[in-house]
């Protein structure tokens, strides 16, 4: 099963945990309802579209209420680092969350303890929390965009707001970036760097790049990362091997932004519905 | 036709390098609550990233010239704004993003600050979209401003509360830089 923790943002939203259902651009779970517009919510939206086609079953959500302050982060972790060891997750992502280095390793550390540990996605928030607190190894994928490439390639940034100068958020520095990543021990085993080209990364060693379709308005559009680690997390639990969901999550992201024929002024409600006529056109089976 | 450029954004001269402390918060919205104060009673202030020795996750302090930090405790603390503490600079402190990346889309412009992005549509000012970023009020900021005129919508540093709250700023007074000039 995959899990998925990240935030909503309303303050009153309590932390709650379930499955989910996605319907009419609203997510379900429990009694709630929560608008699918990005953040979080777009990466279980996704997540949910692709376990519908792949027959497996849905996300498992762990969610609260934070607009920023930092109290439902805070609410997830202490239920994380208590909770986390009862469920049975094959797949855990961690995404829109306050970076806190020592809640960051108080849950983490819950996790290694366990017998059987959960393969480890993060993204948004949490990847910042698990670089600066110099765990990133722990984790078998980050899903960077490139800024936030920058921000892991730079071994002092504790935040992509600090990125010195120097390093270059410009596509054609991504190689470079990726290596220095490595390089200072700021990556995960497996990376797929979100752009203008997506690239799929063992290692330090750049298994492929995914460059077509190139739909220029994407860029733009909120929410478009979180689909394509919504699609990874979804694959990767469902068995498939880390490198080639990758892959496959970035040709459908990329095929499901085409098939939109988005704007920069369009939701990424509109990519997400079009998630499954993007894996039938690319003939992925279950 | 769309272009890339890239510019460095003005920096304000820096307090002198000598005599530099610094004041820590409880959270990024009082830094930014307090920035907003001192600025505009002209004091010469940077808010600046902390010494890895303090850092817990998302941190801003904010850099004063060490030998006026009495009447600036002072007069935070008479707004209700006192810092945790107040730390002489003993090593260097990180700066904040400082270069921008415009992106031409014919009728839209989009403005890129570190990690986060702002798009608005050229002919009515209106904020189409918000993307990138990965703390928790990015998901509200967008809420809260997307599908309002820049001049209507609120200001991010009015509402948001962390770094990713912070680098919307920098890109929605860029974005305004760039109104202005269309």
């Amino acid at each position: 099963m995959l899990g998925i923790v990240g935030t909503v943002p309303d303050k009153d939203f309590p932390l709650i945990c379930g499955p989910v259902s996605v319907s009419d651009d609203k997510l379900c779970i429990g009694p709630y309802l929560v608008p699918v517009n990005r953040g979080t919510p777009a990466l279980i939206a996704a997540a949910f579209k692709t376990s519908e086609i792949l027959g497996t079953k849905p996300p498992f959500a762990f969610l609260a209420g934070d607009t920023g302050l930092g109290r439902g982060s805070r609410e997830l972790y202490a239920h994380l680092e208590k909770k986390i060891c009862d469920i049975k997750l094959h797949t855990l992502v961690f995404h829109y969350l306050q970076p806190d280095a020592d809640w960051h390793n108080r849950v983490l550390f819950q996790i290694q303890a366990m017998s059987r540990k959960p393969l480890l996605i993060a993204d948004a928030g949490f990847m910042y929390a698990a670089k600066m607190s110099g765990q990133a190894g722990a984790y078998d994928l980050f899903t960077p965009d490139l800024g936030e490439l920058a921000f892991l390639a730079d071994e002092d940034a504790p935040h992509p707001f600090y990125t010195r100068g120097f390093i270059l958020h410009e596509e054609n520095q991504a190689p470079e970036l990726i290596n220095r990543a490595y390089l200072h021990d700021n990556a995960a085993k497996y990376m797929l760097v979100k752009g203008h080209k997506d690239y799929v990364v063992k290692a330090g060693t750049i298994l492929e790049i995914i460059d077509s379709p190139q739909t220029e308005a994407l860029e733009a559009i909120g929410g478009t990362g979180d689909t394509l680690t919504g699609i990874v997390s979804a694959l990767i639990a469902s068995g498939r091997d880390i490198a080639a969901s990758a892959k496959t999550a970035a040709r459908i992201n990329r095929l499901a932004g085409a098939l939109a024929c988005p704007t920069p002024a369009s939701c990424v409600t509109e990519i997400i519905s079009k998630i499954p006529q993007a894996f039938s056109s690319l003939k992925i089976s279950r | 036709m769309s272009f890339f450029s890239l510019f460095k954004k003005k920096i304000s001269p820096a307090p002198a390098k000598q005599g530099r402390g610094f004041l820590v918060f409880e959270n990024t919205s009082e830094v930014i609550r307090a920035e907003k104060l001192l600025k505009q009673q002209g004091w010469q202030i940077r808010v600046m990233g902390p010494p890895p020795e303090i850092r817990t996750g998302c941190d801003l302090v904010i850099e004063i010239p060490l030998m006026e930090s009495l009447h600036i405790l002072k007069q935070l603390e008479d707004s209700q704004n006192k810092p945790l503490q107040m730390v002489p600079v003993s090593s260097p402190l990180l700066e904040p993003v400082s270069i921008f990346q415009i992106k031409d889309f014919g009728p839209w412009l989009m403005v890129r600050a570190a990690n986060m992005k702002l798009t608005i549509e050229k002919q009515t000012g209106t904020i189409v979209n918000i993307s990138g970023g990965g703390c928790p009020d990015v998901p509200y900021l967008a809420w809260q401003m997307v599908g309002k005129k820049m001049s209507d919508a609120p200001v991010p540093s009015d509402i948001g509360h962390t770094l990713c709250g912070y680098a919307l700023q920098l890109a929605y007074e860029e974005m305004n830089r760039q109104c202005s000039a269309l």
